[in-house]
């Protein structure tokens, strides 16, 4: 009986096929199903803004500042401006400049990952000196100077965020790779002369699925966060409406210190809620794929921790 | 069972294992890494554990200093060690029990040393811990001990990445024996190492334990190197036990055919060239049962009609 | 020894990169911002400080090889021009006088962060489970998912406005005198309550899980096990052999941390009008004051870069294997 236990079927080759149990894996943890949750709302409601509040969202429709009521259900910010119809339409730009930046800087981060794993040597050192500089140059202070030297829009907000995001992802997706890289299927890809291009994304990147997903995510909540701060402090492009956008007006126009609470909740919690969601999901990635930070282990992990 | 009486020698049995079972409980289900294992060592006396990777060896290992971790559970059975209950112990009995009663080389010296402290701050660490001695005099005491496994002592100020792995794993049975313990459980203790320094390895062992006559638990797939250092040995597969007896007796006769197997994977020492064999592709034996003797000293689980079972080949990832 | 000197050289050329940038931004970006800025301001200048700022933002005809040594010659030697917004201080005076404010408040917060975020991320990977390791997590990963400067306004509001704890702007109270007596070091240290309070808030969760899920990957090693055998007490097992090993990762993201925290340390600057670089960095992108902006740019870089090398020295006194090679 123990004999038959203690000898679990391997499954074919764990490298090469890591994606249904990976997405099995995901829609079981219930941190997942959470942050999944969240996020269908919130793309709901951006893609439903135009029908759920028609119209320019920063028209003034209402006496200013009133407080939260049957009509305005978040009341009114200090121009008159209906508070839920800004912080709705809000969550377009904020999802959309979030979502850019996260699929551009993961993107940069996958060719520079695997260029760096795959031709090693100099272009590995070349790259990941770029990389590490980039790392180091303190990030905020430099999307602030590239700010003030760019003209103001929303291209500018997702270069500068992409210029300063990138790095991360290239460094996390650049060791992994490099792991990947030296796994005996991808010599044999080597060895039996396929072309450089299909063994970096036919053969390595697909076993990365799980670390790219992890780092499209943070760079995501990255792109949300960063773009709220950098518009909150005036240097984003001031004439739409997006949740940092939202909060600068809310400071230009003293709403903390008149006291009109509900001009100022509303925007900062959905960034939170958004990049928790995201965290949420991120953290069950990591779950999924090391199952060391798991509370209970699987059988596979038993046997590995037996057999020592 | 009655094993324990015929331990080697006529002294008390240090340690007494009786139907020792450990499972690993999943979420899913529970798996028995080790079921109903009982065996005993007497003083002074080398017994030996074989059998193939994942068979529960190093479980048993970890249960007698209880050192399982989550998920893994003792699910019953008794572990006495000079009388003591070993599972009733509370943690600070447990502590002090540790190293001082029975001591443990692990299988990589590598992995086994904290790569951020001397050799020397690791040794001092178990003299200041038990014996209460002075950070000077622990410090003297482990430059002794380097000396006794032949590595300098000026060694004490090296951090574990310096040394060869010879010299680290000798410095890990230094730190064994550093309290006298009355048992040494050696836990694949060269497998990690070239067959030279495996030698010179397997020597000091047995040096030392002519010297300080503490009693070993010595644990290996290697058949060549156990028959030489054991006195009494078993076999294990899938969890349980399925021969045990003197070690030239089961050298010499093996019984089960999974023994059997596992001596005929092994080249031996000495003698003519044989070709190798092992188990055959696909066999397996399941639900084995309890040892019965068949000559004096000599226990083997009773096996059908004298033919393993064979399971159909192409069972999926079935073989190791 | 060849660990640092590569290290130091690497700062070299993240220093140097830094510096072609701050270089290049005036001289390629579109629409010419630079003399936007001298239309604004000529007026109030001497003709020979006109005359330098024009040569450090690039209102220049020589060639640019030319230029980027003159520049690297001003940088090197602290000629940074004269502050716009702050005419006629020079540009490292402004800064100089306001460094201090900012490497107080970001490494009180740091610190705090780390250490406190570091030891809960130690007992919870210790006691995998129990409380701290069960509820802290989800809550500190909740908190770090607010915007820093909304955290920070709702503390302004919160503590400050509402229940008048704290007071709510500048580094001290207007009017008081600098200098070594308890009431200024008081004061001093109740307006650095709530800008430090958030950005630990804000920064601790990630310190935490951090060393949490180190921790758990070093627990698992042989040597832990070992330790264990050997009978040590628990709580030395912890720290000298768990801990002091899942460190070494964490030493690494504090350097990386201050950049961070430095960046951190610019909103919540704005928002409690703190007078560190990040409020003056600000102030100066507003008033469109390029000399100072790229002093405090080149400043906050250096401070970055000198701090990561501390920590690299710090990393080898810690990690012996990196010592020896």
């Amino acid at each position: 009986m123990t004999t038959a236990l203690l000898k679990q079927p391997t499954p074919t080759p764990a490298a090469r096929k890591p994606n249904r149990s990976f997405i099995h894996g995901l829609t079981s943890n219930k941190k997942a199903l959470t942050g999944m949750a969240v996020m269908v709302i919130f793309i709901a409601l951006a893609l439903l803004a135009p029908v759920l509040f028609p119209g320019d969202p920063s028209r003034i429709t209402a006496l200013a500042s009133l407080e939260p009521s049957a009509e305005h259900w978040l009341g009114t910010t200090a121009k008159g401006q209906d508070v839920l119809a800004l912080t709705v339409h809000g969550s377009r730009s904020s999802l959309f400049v979030g979502l850019t930046v996260g699929l551009l800087s993961t993107f940069i981060g996958i060719l520079v990952g695997l260029a760096s794993a795959y031709f090693g040597k100099f272009i590995d050192e070349a790259l990941s000196l770029v990389t590490n500089v980039f790392l180091l140059l303190p990030g905020l202070p430099l999307l602030v100077i590239l700010a003030a030297f760019l003209p103001p829009g929303l291209g500018t907000v997702i270069l500068v965020l992409v210029v300063t995001g990138w790095a991360g992802s290239a460094r996390v997706l650049r060791s992994q790779a490099l792991s990947i890289r030296s796994k005996d299927f991808v010599a044999a890809a080597v060895v039996s002369g396929e072309r450089a291009g299909r063994i970096m994304f036919r053969e390595i990147l697909p076993n990365m699925a799980s670390i790219v997903m992890g780092t499209l995510l943070a760079c995501v909540i990255y792109g949300i966060g960063a773009q709220a701060g950098l518009e909150f402090l005036g240097l984003g492009d001031v004439s739409t409406v997006s949740w940092g956008n939202n909060l600068f007006w809310a400071g230009n126009e003293g709403a903390l210190l008149t006291g009109s609470w509900w001009v100022f909740v509303p925007s900062g919690l959905c960034i939170a809620l958004v990049a928790f969601a995201l965290a949420l999901i991120n953290y069950a990635v990591d779950e999924v794929t090391n199952p060391r930070l798991r509370k209970i282990k699987t059988p596979k992990d038993i046997e590995r921790s037996a057999a020592k | 069972m009655t094993i324990s009486q015929v331990s080697f020698g006529s002294h008390e049995p240090v340690l007494d294992v009786k139907d020792l079972t450990v499972k690993y409980i999943g979420d899913t289900r529970s798996t028995t890494a080790v079921d109903r294992v009982s065996f005993s060592i007497g003083t002074g006396e080398v017994f030996g554990l074989a059998g193939e990777s994942g068979c529960g060896k190093s479980t048993i290992a970890n249960s007698i200093m209880r050192l399982l971790k989550d998920p893994a559970k003792i699910a019953g059975g008794s572990i006495s060690f000079g009388g003591k209950d070993v599972l009733a112990m509370s943690p600070e009995e447990l502590r002090r029990f540790r190293w001082q009663d029975v001591a443990m080389v692990f299988q990589s010296a590598m992995n086994s040393l904290n790569p951020v402290l001397t050799i020397g701050e690791q040794i001092v660490d178990i003299f200041t811990t038990h014996a209460g001695y002075s950070r000077k005099e622990s410090l003297r005491r482990a430059g002794e001990l380097l000396e006794l496994v032949r590595i300098d002592p000026a060694r004490l100020r090296s951090y574990p990445h310096q040394l060869s792995g010879g010299m680290r794993q000798r410095a890990v049975i230094a730190m064994a024996v550093a309290l006298k313990p009355s048992l040494l459980i050696l836990d694949e203790p060269t497998t990690a190492l070239d067959v030279v320094v495996q030698q010179e390895i397997m020597a000091q062992i047995k040096e030392l334990q002519r010297e300080l006559g503490f009693s070993v638990l010595f644990i290996t797939h290697d058949m060549s190197l156990m028959v030489e250092l054991s006195h009494r040995m078993a076999v294990m597969y899938g969890g349980r036990i399925v021969e045990t007896a003197k070690a030239q007796d089961v050298y010499a006769t093996p019984r089960h055919p999974y023994t059997q197997a596992l001596m005929g994977a092994f080249p031996p020492l000495t003698g003519p060239r044989v070709p190798l064999t092992g188990l055959p592709d696909g066999v397996k034996f399941r639900n084995i049962p309890d040892l019965s003797e068949v000559s004096p000293g000599h226990f083997v689980a009773p096996f059908g009609a004298d033919a393993p079972v064979i399971e159909s080949a192409n069972l999926e990832g079935a073989t190791p | 020894m060849r660990f640092i000197l590569r290290r130091l050289g690497f700062y070299l050329i993240a220093f140097m990169a830094s510096i072609t940038l701050n270089f290049m931004l005036p001289r390629f970006m579109p629409g010419d911002p630079v003399s936007r800025m001298f239309a604004r301001s000529q007026d109030r200048m001497q003709p020979e400080q006109i005359e330098a700022l024009r040569k450090l933002l690039g209102v220049d005809d020589r060639p640019i090889w030319e230029q980027y040594i003159d520049y690297l010659h001003n940088v090197f030697t602290g000629q940074m021009g004269v502050s716009i917004s702050r005419f006629p201080t020079p540009v490292t005076e402004v800064i100089s006088s306001q460094i201090g404010w900012t490497l107080l408040l970001g490494g009180t917060a740091l610190v705090i962060a780390a250490v406190v975020g570091n030891l809960l991320g130690i007992l919870a990977a210790w006691r995998r489970g129990g409380t701290i390791d069960s509820a802290l997590p989800p809550l500190l990963v909740f908190i770090g998912s607010f915007p820093y400067f909304w955290l920070a306004m709702g503390a302004l509001y919160l503590f400050g406005v509402v229940l008048d704890w704290f007071p709510i702007r500048h580094a001290f109270t207007d009017g008081l005198e600098p200098a070594f007596t308890w009431e200024f070091i008081g004061d001093v240290g109740a307006h650095l309550v709530l800008p430090a309070l958030t950005i630990v808030l804000v920064s601790i969760g990630g310190w935490m899980l951090g060393m949490r899920n180190t921790m758990i990957a070093t627990n698992s090693e042989d040597y832990i096990t070992m330790a264990e055998a050997k009978g040590l007490r628990p709580g030395r097992i912890m720290l000298r052999y768990a801990a002091r090993n899942a460190m070494l990762p964490s030493v690494t993201s504090f350097g990386m941390g201050l950049g961070f925290v430095v960046g951190g340390a610019l909103l919540t600057e704005v928002v409690f009008a703190y007078p560190g670089v990040g409020y003056q960095l600000l102030n100066a992108v507003q008033g469109l004051d390029y000399p100072l902006m790229q002093g405090l740019f080149l400043t906050i870089t250096a401070a970055v870069l000198l701090a990561n090398f501390l920590v690299d020295i710090l990393y080898v006194r810690l990690d012996p294997r990196v010592r020896s090679n």
